[in-house]
């Protein structure tokens, strides 16, 4: 089933040129309308610069985060402020995030792209999705939200948690369709089953949506046998739309990766050089369609490769694999992008507390943070311990809106390796 | 007349096996003695409060090795080992709005005496008023050599 069949299976010529035409009209815009670029462009002597394949692209500098979070709050804008009508943000490692803004037509654009991943996994408008995704700053739940509507099906904003309505809202509006991460439906699962009942039976859903943080093909499997559905990888990033950017189809094989809105490259992380076709490495995206704030070259920091076969579905946009990683120290948990720097920051920030502390990650997906009390900050009173271990968990979930559990320990006595600290222990098992 | 506050050793200690043989154990290796003990726990972590014959030493040596210690000043008041030996205490406590924080008790002398240890904020003000009330305040000599 196609959203588009015409775009989803143009000929490769026909992409490449409508690629090259995209490329141009974006370059020539943004040098035109946003001061970052065109500073940036003429650094490297790039002003006149004339694109005459796409491989000319590579002549010209990567955007990264740090740009992102240096022009923030609005330095990246090519439209006029009165023209976007909506922000989305994303984590930052500093304290300020990245702002990304958004056109009618943006929007417009990123529900195209999400309806092309629904059909494309048979999904209609005669499905029903509850959205279990965080609603808010955040792109995953209303791009997905908006996408699905789209395509006409009934959609119910859920958000996260509150596993005991969830599972009234599936039963009594007959959801079949589940946007949601990999350890929240793990948990889900075991939830129904406590309750005494079968998740493969008692519920009406056929399909879920998952992504926002890397798991294994073995999760997968997992979630397909808990549930008796069939599950979808589903890859994106803010700075990007936010989901949608790329989705598996019904051969479950690689995600297609949607060429006429993203030229894609796979860099090596160090150099910069492009990789050999099928090989590891960063994937860095050019926005074709983008009104409101066109990226130049971003570097996702997201390790995959493309996979250059054609796909028996038929689609020429080519699938990259599943994400392997990072090329950054940033975690994704509860499908939330955390840099240990913004935990550190919040830390430091507590003078009750030393300077040492670890992050570990266990379970399904819980995030335990592990401080030192300064020598002076124990006076001998429990209360006063607790009240600082929820002053802790508290501060920390203000900056980065996930609530971790936190252990107190004796100053000095958690572990300091020697060189960089090792300061994040990933035990799950996603 | 100035009188030595009674001091009570805190320490901080995870909930981990081990913890209080550990602790113990580097009061035995210094030849301190426990007069009495007692743990509040949480969760995850716990507060060993002890009451020892050398407070000073029991908290250099712990915090040597690594432990979090404080030293807390508490009162200790003499009570008569009879019914309404507390009672008399803690009328007095309300009567003159003393907030008590933590307290625990044990007898000195069976039949004869015991004793109330106490923790308040305002130390020096709570000692005022009890010895103005006639109730019996002890020393560390007092307690710790009885």
């Amino acid at each position: 089933m196609f959203w588009n069949k015409d775009i989803e299976t143009i000929s490769k010529k026909a992409l490449e040129q409508m690629q090259l035409q995209r490329l141009q009209t974006t370059l020539a815009r943004v040098v035109k309308k946003v001061p970052f670029y065109k500073h940036r462009f003429a650094e490297c002597g790039l002003e006149k610069c004339q694109i005459k394949t796409l491989e000319d692209i590579r002549k010209f500098p990567f955007t990264t985060g740090a740009d992102l979070r240096e022009a923030y709050p609005d330095g990246m804008l090519a439209s006029g402020r009165g023209s976007v009508i909506r922000l989305h943000t994303s984590s930052g490692t500093t304290g300020k995030p990245k702002a990304i803004f958004f056109s009618k037509r943006d929007i417009n654009q990123s529900a195209e792209l999400i309806a092309r991943c629904i059909t494309m996994t048979g999904g209609t408008r005669r499905d029903v999705l509850q959205n279990m995704m965080t609603y808010g700053l955040f792109t995953g739940a209303l791009v997905m939200h908006y996408g699905a509507e789209k395509v006409g099906m009934l959609v119910i904003p859920a958000g996260p948690g509150n596993s005991e309505k969830q599972l009234m809202l599936m039963q009594d509006f007959k959801t079949t369709i589940i946007h949601i991460t990999p350890s929240y439906a793990l948990y889900f699962a075991d939830f129904i089953e406590k309750k005494g009942l079968n998740p493969r039976k008692d519920l009406n859903l056929r399909m879920a949506y998952i992504g926002a943080e890397p798991y294994t093909e073995e999760t997968r499997r997992k979630i397909e046998e808990a549930f008796g559905i069939s599950v979808y990888n589903c890859y994106g990033l803010s700075e990007m739309n936010g989901p949608g950017v790329a989705f598996e189809c019904l051969n479950k094989n690689g995600l297609h990766l949607w060429e006429d809105n993203f030229l894609m490259e796979i860099v090596d992380p160090v150099t910069g050089e492009p990789v050999e076709d099928g090989k590891p490495g960063e994937l860095v995206l050019t926005t074709l369609c983008r009104e409101a704030m066109p990226l130049i070259r971003y570097r996702t920091r997201d390790i995959t490769s493309i996979i250059p076969e054609m796909c028996a579905c038929g689609r020429t946009h080519r699938r990259i694999c599943r994400i392997t990683g990072r090329t950054d120290d940033m975690l994704i948990v509860r499908g939330v992008n955390i840099y240990p720097q913004q935990i550190e920051r919040v830390l430091m920030g507590i003078k009750e507390l030393g300077r040492n502390y670890q992050i570990l990650l266990q379970g399904l997906d819980d995030m335990v943070v592990k401080v030192e009390l300064n020598e002076a900050s124990f006076d001998g009173r429990v209360e006063h311990l607790v009240n600082l271990q929820q002053f802790v968990a508290e501060r920390l979930r203000a900056e980065i809106q996930v609530k971790p559990a936190v252990e107190l320990h004796p100053p000095g006595s958690l572990p300091v390796s020697e060189g960089k600290a090792k300061r994040v222990i990933d035990m799950r098992k996603l | 007349m100035y009188m030595k506050n009674v001091k009570i050793v805190a320490v901080f200690a995870e909930n981990k096996l081990g913890q209080m043989a550990r602790i113990t154990g580097v009061l035995a290796d210094a030849g301190v003695n426990v007069r009495w003990v007692t743990i509040a726990t949480t969760e995850s972590f716990g507060v060993i409060k002890f009451l020892v014959d050398k407070s000073e030493i029991a908290y250099h040596k712990l915090k040597e090795q690594g432990f979090a210690v404080s030293l807390l000043d508490v009162l200790a008041i003499e009570v008569s080992d009879r019914p309404g030996g507390l009672y008399r205490v803690a009328t007095v406590f309300y009567e003159n709005n003393i907030n008590v924080e933590n307290s625990s008790g044990f007898v000195l002398e069976p039949g004869k005496r015991a004793v109330l240890l106490i923790e308040v904020k305002d130390i020096e003000t709570a000692k005022e008023v009890l010895l103005r009330q006639k109730l019996k305040l002890l020393s560390e000599d007092d307690l710790l050599n009885v």
